[in-house]
């Protein structure tokens, strides 16, 4: 049994974070160390003790601030050229419910709720699903609709054409 | 890329541990030495099978302002509309999709307040209207895209 999606509300405050925690995240956004102990490794190119990064970042793990940690695939290189950014019309109701059912399944990295802009668009629900091919994609793109049944008004699937720029996002280590 | 090599990606996409030494503790639950799982993990990033290694951070909640865009370009206008967007140093990724809705960024920002800004100041210097695309809800669990 796969658990339900951690929701995560942008109304909750952000934690805090001092300046230490700002320079062992410009520290560590583009990866850890590979050597064996690599939490030593940052501790000395920060001039901090080992335990104190540890703690800190056991601490931006649990509050959120970092996500996990762990490998991040890249998704071209595994085959899944054709990702499909679906986006749904569903009742304000019923997007908690749907909105946590949608970002349990498997093939789908990112769910969220956005507004509409009504009349030119009408979705709220926005699901980005990975696959091999296009076919792939609307196979799993009709799971979903399978899945919201009647709650579907209406859906389309965009895919990217043209990456124009892609930077990574960057904190700055100032601010 | 091998089993072995798969194994990793499959089950490293998260629960890294935080230790003294991270690597022998991971490497023993997938059967493998410390040494070979850093020089693995090392080789899977040279040949970019790995985009990255280690914390993955939550823009949000380092205090900084983060937003979805769209807009609605003439395909005329297009060449002269990306280089305003790409310009903004807080544009991180620019996508080109076929919908009517055909241009589609991220803006980050230091400060929360900017992201407003800077999706005005694009309105302002294109002429064509910006669809903020805030994220009002996260309903997330981390794709564990398959090896």
């Amino acid at each position: 049994m796969q658990a339900l999606p951690k929701i995560i509300n942008d109304i909750f405050p952000s934690p805090p974070i001092d300046e230490t925690d700002r320079r062992l995240i410009a520290a560590t956004q583009s990866g850890l160390p590979l050597t064996p102990r690599p939490y030593h490794t940052v501790a000395e190119q920060l001039g901090l003790k080992a335990e104190e990064v540890m703690a800190r970042m056991q601490r931006l793990l649990a509050v959120g601030v970092i996500r996990r940690i762990g490998v991040v695939p890249n998704h071209y290189a595994l085959g899944y050229r054709a990702n499909g950014m679906s986006v749904w019309n569903v009742p304000d109701d019923k997007v908690v419910e749907y909105g946590q059912k949608i970002g349990a399944l498997d093939f789908v990295s990112h769910c969220y709720q956005r507004p509409r802009h009504l009349p030119d668009w009408p979705y709220n629900l926005f699901a980005m699903v990975h696959g091999r091919t296009r076919d792939e994609v609307e196979e799993k793109v009709s799971r979903i609709a399978r899945l919201l049944g009647r709650h579907s008004r209406g859906h389309a699937v965009l895919y990217s054409t043209r990456i124009l720029k892609k930077t990574g996002l960057r904190l700055s280590k100032n601010s | 890329m091998d089993a072995r090599d798969r194994l990793i990606i499959n089950e490293l996409q998260g629960g890294f541990p935080i230790c003294e030494r991270p690597y022998a503790e991971t490497g023993a639950k997938l059967g493998m030495s410390e040494d070979e799982l850093i020089a693995r993990i090392d080789r899977l990033l040279a040949t970019e099978t790995l985009s990255r290694f280690g914390p993955l951070y939550h823009a949000e909640r380092m205090g900084g302002g983060l937003s979805l865009a769209a807009m609605r370009v003439p395909e005329t206008d297009f060449d002269r509309v990306t280089q305003i967007v790409n310009a903004f140093p807080e544009v991180a990724h620019n996508y080109a999709r076929d919908h009517e809705l055909n241009m589609w960024f991220v803006i980050s920002t230091e400060h929360p307040e900017r992201v407003d800004e800077v999706m005005d100041e694009i309105t302002r210097e294109s002429g064509y209207a910006v669809y903020k695309m805030p994220k009002e809800q996260e309903f997330f669990i981390g794709l564990r895209l398959e090896a």
